[in-house]
């Protein structure tokens, strides 16, 4: 199926007239995206062009959160990040006991995992005081840059 | 090879994980934190985030890109241009950990980065290598620069892509730059050391595509013109170059090749020549060791796919193809639509799009990761996408990119459309050849 110039007009208008912000559409060969601006008065409607995109390029959506939720219900968790992307390890040394368990206390400069990156290890300090509450990653794993490790419940 | 990383972003990431998709591979894109959301990142089979947005901390860290390659199960990592592309350190990295990297071998690198031993090397080929050589002092810059004649360039050993270059047309200006291009090339690359270069002027700028495999085949896929630039940035290439005489062709050609055999080349590279407008004497430039921004007019008139291409080399596969089968066909055209703003001497304008439109139409081709909604961060090049027409003739090539050009809408940021409109439209361009100095006299 192709769009025809009056077909996208005649989409255009059907946004212009309702409550939607955003549109994708895509067939074979075609995609369209509008992006309505609602504020600023700077609104423009009247493009009849299609926004280029390759072939397999997938609609744009409203970016998928990147990492799980927080757990809801617990307003004083917060999460430590990954300052960096790295492997994921929770004790210092292979076989060591874990840095941290759940329910351990930690102060800002508690060492809570290892963040290994070409066998350099990097310590990472918590940040934040209060209880280990959820382990977020497991050991041995990749973790990226700003994934959560760990989840404190401040106090 | 199974699955690639791809340390990179912007249009080149796309490309190439578009060629990932040709070759059936799977890809990881490594991303910034301000890349996430990306075009490059939405059509991967997987992102990654290696660090916030600056480069410094993300696409620029040898380590981390090494450690995401391997931690995502990756077998291959292909660098793309910019940031890491020639870097020897990723190269050996990578290798050393058994990720092949797409690229040329890490010696090759090295050699290609130090501008004074490619020189040499050029020279060893039976290039012609332009006048000069490396300086430290004043008064061996002033004995050099006199046996070179004014004016000369100050070049940075290390710099290359048109960065780390002063021109001097006296002595006076040269005891002016010394120091100062010293200092800055030890700041910019990591090695002070800099040398003079005979400045040719008015001169084409004309490279040749290479293509090495290991196992010995070594074949050009022809020149590309690379003559209207801004600052030494290029902004319109096209192949084939106008006019170029045969003989010339020939023997860019035939130097470009001893110069990758002599070197021990392998995977896809430029070697480029500065020609004298005036003489038409061609003169080795650099060796450039990644994909180049303005490979798709190759691709047009050769029909081949370079980045797939640069793939199966890598993978060690045999080129597939020989010299004699090698065809040109037509004409294509490339322009650089960028984010700048015409009205602060196109200084980067970044911003988030809330409209962009690119015409679709026959003989063109649009690389971009852009669409409405796409933020340009300001960390990074300031490069939208780029319109390529493909025709059977250069007038009619020119006809394609002004009529798209005329049509692209985009709002949100800044962008050169007009420049490039004006300089293709420009009589000077339509006759033909024009010289690198072209393009900021006819701005004035």
């Amino acid at each position: 199926m192709a769009l025809t110039d009056d077909d996208v007009r005649e989409i255009l208008r059907i946004i212009d007239e309702s409550a939607l912000d955003e549109l994708s559409i895509e067939t074979d060969g075609f995609s369209l995206h509008v992006l309505k601006r609602s504020a600023g008065g700077q609104a423009r409607s009247g493009a009849d062009r299609v926004s280029s995109a390759p072939e397999r390029a997938s609609p744009p959506a409203e970016p998928a959160p990147r990492f799980a939720e927080e757990p809801a219900g617990d307003d004083h968790a917060v999460t430590i990040p990954s300052p960096m992307l790295g492997t994921f390890y929770r004790a210092e040394a292979p076989g060591g006991s874990p840095l941290v368990e759940i329910g351990s206390r930690v102060e800002p400069d508690t060492t809570v995992c290892i963040i290994e990156v070409m066998k350099m290890m990097n310590s990472v300090p918590a940040g934040v005081s209060g209880v280990v509450a959820q382990i977020c990653s497991e050991n041995g794993q990749l973790v990226e840059y700003g994934e959560p490790l760990f989840l404190v419940t401040a106090g | 090879m199974r699955r690639v990383f791809i340390p990179n972003r912007g249009e080149i990431a796309v490309r190439i994980v578009r060629a990932c998709r040709a070759l059936d591979l799977e890809c990881v894109v490594g991303a910034s934190e301000a890349d996430l959301d990306g075009m490059a990142a939405r059509t991967a089979d997987r992102v990654v985030c290696i660090g916030p947005g600056p480069a410094g901390e993300s696409y620029l860290r040898v380590d981390t890109v090494v450690q995401a390659a391997l931690g995502t199960d990756c077998d291959a990592i292909h660098p793309g241009y910019g940031f890491l592309a020639e870097s020897p350190r990723l190269a050996a990295r990578a290798r050393e950990h058994g990720l092949a990297f797409v690229g040329p071998p890490t010696e090759a690198i090295s050699l290609a980065g130090d501008k004074l031993a490619a020189r040499a090397q050029a020279a060893r080929a039976g290039a012609p290598v332009l006048a000069g050589g490396e300086v430290s002092g004043r008064g061996e810059a002033r004995r050099r620069a006199d046996e070179i004649g004014y004016p000369v360039l100050v070049k940075a050993v290390g710099g290359g892509g048109g960065r780390g270059i002063k021109r001097v047309h006296d002595e006076a200006e040269l005891d002016a730059v010394l120091g100062l291009a010293r200092r800055e090339a030890g700041a910019a690359f990591g090695d002070d050391r800099v040398y003079l270069e005979k400045l040719i002027e008015p001169a084409r700028h004309v490279e040749v595509q290479i293509a090495a495999d290991d196992h010995g085949a070594v074949v050009h896929l022809g020149e590309r013109d690379c003559s209207v630039q801004r600052r030494f940035q290029k902004v319109v290439e096209e192949a084939p170059p106008p006019h170029l005489p045969g003989p010339t062709s020939a023997t860019l050609r035939a130097a470009a090749v001893a110069f990758a055999r002599q070197i021990g080349y392998r995977n896809l590279g430029t070697v480029e020549f500065v020609i004298d407008a005036d003489g038409g004497e061609p003169h080795f430039l650099e060796v450039n060791c990644r994909i180049q921004v303005e490979h798709p007019v190759t691709e047009a008139v050769t029909g081949l796919d370079l980045v797939a291409m640069q793939l199966q080399i890598a993978a060690g596969n045999a080129l597939g193809i020989a010299q004699d089968e090698v065809s040109f066909d037509g004409h294509a055209i490339e322009c650089r639509l960028n984010a700048e703003d015409p009205s602060r001497g196109y200084a980067p304008s970044p911003g988030t799009l809330s409209l962009f439109a690119v015409p679709h139409r026959t003989g063109l081709r649009v690389d971009t990761h852009c669409q409405a909604g796409t933020t340009v961060p300001p960390y990074y090049d300031s490069l939208l996408g780029k319109l390529i027409a493909h025709a059977a003739g250069r007038d009619e090539a020119i006809e394609i990119l002004i009529d798209a050009l005329e049509e692209v809408d985009v709002e949100g940021v800044e962008t050169n459309r007009t420049l490039l409109i004006s300089a293709l439209g420009h009589p000077d361009f339509r006759t033909g050849a024009v010289t690198t100095d072209w393009l900021e006299r006819a701005l004035r």
